[in-house]
């Protein structure tokens, strides 16, 4: 994983390769990443792993059958949805879909919390205030109906929902930067920084933030787990991907039509999508029992 | 700690103000004009004429939201754009159904979860603590829409067990005291209609409890562990108590606090889980109408609706912060 990157200072290898034989110890983890692996990698080679185009509809092919069913086809392993499209294509190419997602909308969500936690943790006074209050209102909509408001407001879109997710995760990140700099601004080496004069940024990107990684990346890693299935559950309310996108959630709404006479059409999607969060939340759970102890629920 | 609960509701009042402002501005933020936005693209001069004077919007910006702010003191959501109707009437009808939703799956996560993560924690490293701490973590994954579909595949569909939408059959009577149609049906001794009831409410409230029964589990198994590992433990075991004795009377009773916490927070996840889970089974609820609302676009509606849902979590969280202090008076109320 990229979050993994070993640190600077050379005093700090130790605890990090700790870590990670920790991380590989735990079963659970290896398996999340395996998974998620499988799942970069159906991304990243789409075109040459998916037998057919996604977006190719075929007349005489509507809602063929898996392989073992009486009547399937090696042609399309998982059959063909109500277009004549090929599942198994479109599981593939939606994996990229919900991968870039969820990179992007935690992404923004982890720039935005970082930089507001930081302020109010390291600033104080008013600027704390406004900021936590704007978290708490945030914090106030439960689930996904912040996602869902916005969504309604801004026009349904992948790109709109994409920003709807990211607002909502933004507070997640903001209290654990601002929780971690109000805990390490007590220490001296924060006094010893100012004293030899360096500046904020200075103070607050290099000295302060790289110990606060450790909650980040959990945060981060469990952030993707739930921004897929946040994406898939609007696109599902018809609020996030457009057909003809090759979107998981979009896949299950349009399939609910034909749940009697097509059940596959349904059944993979779901699977992709359970087994994709799956994924992050196993290595989330051994990322936090290795990175951060105190975080163990 | 009456001190602490007036307090609490004090820290409460700037976040519900600046809820209320964010669900007021989200029409004024969107790009366009907002009355354009409420009647559609194809509408009239005359009608965007009519609603900005029918709505105020040609006043500016701070009378607007004095005057929703002094509507919603006297208990007036406004009304639905299309039918001109009082949103208020609409929210007293579908909210029961929301909470009798909630309420009953809540029940089963709490039941459920708490059941299993007792067993995982006495009998850590089993193959049951493996397997249901599996299963937490695949609930805890769960695309709810997704699940739903797939009982009511199988349930419904293929079985016909179950019903595969609504809260009642049609036909079947029932008078409504609380609209709550569990408890009426009990209030007023009609087995016929509370069977019903709940055969309907069985599938919806399953699928919903999903996530929150994963995370209670995972929550209860951590905290019993916990305290199983403390000294009093080994004491009530040295005393010769059974088994029983030392699980459910000892160390449950320190095990439930932080449990009761998680439990609280899950309202969260059930309110904004009735969204989807309302949609698939026809679940005549807030959420249900929340999602109507945005396919119809009526922006009245999903403010009203938003801001309703919105107070009631917060409430709720405060609800639980308050029995959080009750139930644990070592925490100290700052």
């Amino acid at each position: 994983m990229k979050n993994e990157k070993p640190q600077k200072n050379p005093e700090d290898r130790h605890p990090f390769f700790d870590q990670i034989s920790q991380l590989w110890r735990n079963k659970t983890a290896v398996l999340g990443l395996v998974i998620i692996t499988i799942f970069i990698l159906c991304a990243i080679f789409a075109p040459y792993l998916s037998p057919h185009d996604p977006l190719e509809t075929a007349l005489y092919d509507q809602l063929k059958p898996p392989v073992w069913h009486a009547t399937g086809t090696w042609i399309n392993i998982l059959g063909t949805d109500d277009l004549g499209r090929d599942i198994l294509s479109r599981l593939i190419y939606g994996a990229r879909v919900s991968l870039v997602v969820a990179v992007i909308s935690v992404g923004l969500a982890f720039f935005i919390g970082i930089l507001l936690g930081c302020i109010s943790g390291y600033y104080k006074g008013f600027r704390e205030s406004i900021i936590m209050r704007c978290m708490d209102i945030i914090l106030a909509f439960p689930y996904i109906l912040l996602a869902i408001v916005v969504v309604a407001y801004l026009g349904p879109s992948l790109q709109n929902a994409m920003i709807a997710i990211a607002i909502t995760y933004v507070p997640r990140f903001a209290r654990i930067v601002r929780g971690s700099v109000l805990e390490e601004c007590e220490k001296d080496y924060v006094s010893a920084a100012r004293a030899i004069g360096a500046r904020d940024f200075r103070i607050i990107f290099i000295a302060i933030l790289p110990n606060c990684l450790g909650p980040l990346i959990v945060q981060t890693t469990l952030g993707f787990a739930s921004a897929i299935l946040d994406m898939a559950a609007l696109s599902f309310l018809g609020l996030g991907a457009q057909p003809p996108t090759p979107e998981w959630g979009a896949m299950i709404a349009k399939s609910r039509a034909l749940i009697l006479r097509a059940s596959w059409v349904m059944t993979f999607p779901g699977l992709a999508i359970l087994f994709a969060v799956l994924g992050f939340n196993l290595l989330g759970d051994g990322l936090r029992d290795a990175l951060d102890p105190r975080l163990r629920d | 700690m009456l001190a602490y609960i007036i307090r609490r509701i004090f820290v409460l009042i700037p976040t519900l103000l600046g809820v209320s402002i964010l669900v007021f501005l989200m029409l004024h933020l969107t790009p366009g004009d907002p009355a354009e936005l409420l009647m559609g693209e194809r509408a009239s001069e005359e009608a965007l004429q009519e609603i900005r004077e029918h709505l105020g919007l040609n006043k500016p910006l701070y009378e607007q939201y004095g005057l929703f702010l002094k509507q919603l003191m006297q208990g007036d959501l406004g009304e639905t754009i299309w039918t001109r109707q009082k949103v208020w009437i609409e929210v007293k009808q579908r909210f029961p159904a929301t909470i009798e939703l909630s309420i009953v799956a809540l029940f089963i996560s709490c039941f459920a979860g708490m059941i299993l993560g007792i067993i995982s924690a006495t009998k850590q490293y089993s193959i049951f603590d493996y397997l249901s701490m599996l299963g937490a973590l695949v609930g805890v994954s769960m695309p709810i829409f997704w699940l739903g579909l797939v009982f009511m595949l199988i349930f419904s569909l293929n079985l016909g067990w179950l019903p595969m939408s609504g809260r009642l059959t049609v036909g079947v009577e029932l008078e409504t005291i609380t609209n709550l149609y569990i408890l009426d049906a009990i209030i007023t001794r009609n087995w016929a209609a509370l069977r019903d009831a709940l055969w309907h409410i069985i599938m919806p409230a399953v699928t919903l409890s999903t996530i929150p029964t994963a995370i209670v589990a995972r929550m209860t198994r951590s905290a019993m562990l916990e305290v199983l590992r403390q000294d009093y433990i080994k004491t009530a075991k040295a005393k010769g108590l059974s088994q029983f004795m030392v699980i459910f009377k000892h160390a449950l009773r320190n095990a439930l606090i932080p449990v009761v916490t998680t439990i609280g927070l899950q309202f969260g996840v059930l309110l904004g889980g009735a969204i989807l889970t309302e949609t698939i089974f026809a679940w005549p609820g807030v959420g249900k109408w929340m999602y109507d609302a945005v396919m119809q676009r009526d922006y009245m509606v999903i403010r009203s609706g938003t801001l309703f849902i919105a107070t009631i979590f917060v409430l709720i969280n405060l609800c639980v912060d308050v029995l959080y202090a009750v139930i644990n008076p070592r925490i100290s109320v700052k």
